[in-house]
């Protein structure tokens, strides 16, 4: 668990934050920009000093109360910013050297030469940081600070400074990270498509505070919290592959007796994917469609409801009948318009069949 | 030797001195005027920068003053057996020192203040104490900073005059550097040898610049694309 209080104050600013983070998995820090989700990652990495208290695991890094403050450079973490910060006098080797030399001893839980291949750096090491390209700087930097064997990592928009193609080449090995490290990852950034990929669990800041935080699938599909407000307002579903059908580019994947056709995933049957619905591609009817082109049609049961005046938001749960009632299965989100809502009469508790037009393999 | 290689050797004994001197002591002084954010700031950099705008004359008499038997400085080196500076080669490193010193601070100062504190926060973040961060990232950085700080600081002290004729003097192999030579020959209408000195300066002090910008251009450039 990372244990973290922190309060700063600057001119009309005041960050106010108390969050007990997991200690393993991705956590998104998400949030406008000036919220306070750099602030925070500063203050845990002790480059900015907030009042507060810090705490990973039982290990304390800050504690206003007995006056304990650990510099940064003797927090086993690491730090990873939109801009690389490779050192521009060093080759790759001699700045993925940099911080593992000087964390010899800590951890040990990083080899190098592992770190050089998660990353795909190996024809790099020669080179000087002017002559990479953004993606490949960014890649350079991660690696960097794994070689120190990190206990914690901290990430600040790493993607933000580059393009779609660049982005779309760093992602995988963000994923890779997240899949073959045990090691907790806190990510600040204000895109949902990058939340939707990486993240296990979520963290929504607003002027300078915590609004909600908990598991991301969970959060996402709530009507009452700000990312259902925005247009790509969409929820994440973890499943496995349950078939292809390699005729039809087509996999089904599912959880418990619910399954989705996606477009066609490399994964085999059993492995584990995740999803993504947006609100705007669901839209429902009390019967049973008959002779639809759309491929997933899935029972529902209409949770609650958000209206305003021209749309309406509805958390639609999809029922387990394997799990039992109680169990945890899908939510969905669907944006219908109002008048749609009122013509309908739709009531919670309704029974409702989904129609869901787009889901998306992350 | 004659009297013109001795003037001569002089000179470049002088000018390495005082940049030796200058190097060691200017650089922490760079780096703290660097990252001071304190309102005193103001007040220190002019202190640096005040012999840019000075007449030597007016640092050379207050030396004098000061190094002379009444002044804080003469008691400091007479209480430590030194004896008086006035008059002597040490005396001259010490008016160089304070007179070459904005040409070595103010080229380093830059140096360390163009360097993007995401490196350092980098290097924090990677181990490295406050001290390391200084050694292994902030020096390297600041290499175009240093070389120009050398090259104008030793070039400064070489065309020294209104403080070494304040406070040294022109004794032959102790304070009878080439500006006061130069000056001497003029003085007592020995033209071609004041001209032979003369001359031999301006193609010195054009090598010196050429050299210069030679080194730091390319330095200069792979900073720039880092930042």
């Amino acid at each position: 668990m990372i244990d973290i209080r922190l309060r700063l104050q600057r001119q009309a600013f005041l960050l106010d934050v108390t969050l007990a983070l997991p200690a393993q998995g991705v956590t998104a820090l998400v949030g406008p920009s000036g919220c306070g989700k750099t602030s925070v990652l500063r203050a845990i990495a002790g480059l900015d000093r907030a009042a507060g208290r810090v705490a990973l695991a039982g290990e304390t890094w800050q504690d206003d109360a007995t006056g304990r403050f650990v510099p940064t450079h003797r927090r086993p973490l690491g730090y990873v910013i939109q801009e690389a910060a490779l050192f521009p006098h060093l080759d790759v080797q001699a700045n993925l050297r940099y911080g593992q030399r000087r964390s010899n001893g800590e951890s040990g839980r990083v080899r190098l030469d592992a770190v050089i291949d998660l990353l795909g750096i190996t024809a790099l090491l020669p080179r000087r940081p002017a002559t990479l390209s953004g993606g490949e700087r960014q890649r350079v930097a991660i690696a960097r600070a794994l070689a120190t064997g990190p206990r914690l990592l901290l990430m600040d928009e790493p993607l933000a400074a580059l393009d779609g193609a660049r982005k779309a080449e760093i992602l995988p090995y963000l994923e890779r990270l997240h899949r073959e490290l045990a090691l907790p990852i806190v990510y600040v950034t204000h895109a949902m498509d990058e939340v939707a990929r990486l993240a296990d669990h979520l963290v929504l800041m607003r002027e300078g505070r915590v609004e909600e935080a908990g598991p991301l699938h969970a959060l996402l599909a709530r009507t009452d919290l700000s990312p259902s407000r925005e247009d790509d307002a969409a929820v994440v579903l973890d499943a496995r592959v349950i078939e292809h059908d390699m005729r039809h580019g087509l996999t089904r994947i599912g959880q418990g007796a619910s399954s989705l056709w996606v477009g066609a995933s490399r994964a085999a049957p059993g492995q584990p994917v995740r999803a993504r619905v947006l609100a705007r591609d669901v839209s429902v009817t009390r019967q049973p469609p008959a002779e639809t082109s759309i491929l997933n049609i899935v029972p529902v049961m209409l949770e609650s409801a958000i209206v305003d005046q021209a749309t309406a938001l509805l958390s639609l749960r999809v029922p387990d009948a394997q799990a039992g009632p109680s169990a945890h299965g899908w939510t969905l989100l669907a944006r219908i318009t109002s008048r749609s809502f009122e013509s309908l009469h739709l009531q919670p508790g309704d029974a409702l069949h989904a129609q869901i037009k787009g889901v998306a393999l992350m | 030797m004659s009297a013109a290689w001795i003037a001569i050797r002089l000179t470049a004994e002088l000018a390495a001195l005082s940049t030796a001197s200058l190097l060691l002591a200017g650089t922490p002084l760079a780096w703290a005027l660097a990252r001071s954010r304190s309102r005193w700031k103001p007040l220190f950099a002019s202190l640096v920068a005040l012999p840019l705008v000075l007449p030597p004359s007016v640092l050379g008499f207050y030396l004098l003053l000061a190094m002379g038997p009444h002044g804080p400085i003469g008691a400091l080196t007479q209480g430590l057996g030194l004896g008086r500076l006035p008059f002597t080669f040490a005396g001259l490193v010490v008016g160089s020192v304070l007179y070459s010193m904005p040409f070595v601070v103010q080229p380093v100062q830059q140096a360390f203040e163009s360097i993007p504190e995401r490196l350092l926060e980098a290097a924090a973040t990677l181990r490295a104490t406050a001290l390391d961060r200084f050694f292994t990232i902030a020096l390297p950085l600041a290499r175009p900073g240093f070389v120009t700080a050398c090259v104008l600081g030793f070039a400064h002290t070489v065309g020294e005059f209104g403080v070494v004729l304040m406070i040294g003097g022109n004794i032959p192999g102790e304070t009878r550097v080439l500006s006061v030579a130069i000056y001497d020959h003029v003085e007592a209408g020995e033209l071609p040898e004041a001209h032979m000195l003369a001359a031999g300066m301006v193609v010195f002090a054009l090598g010196v610049l050429c050299a210069l910008y030679a080194i730091n251009r390319p330095a200069r450039e792979s900073a720039e694309q880092a930042r």
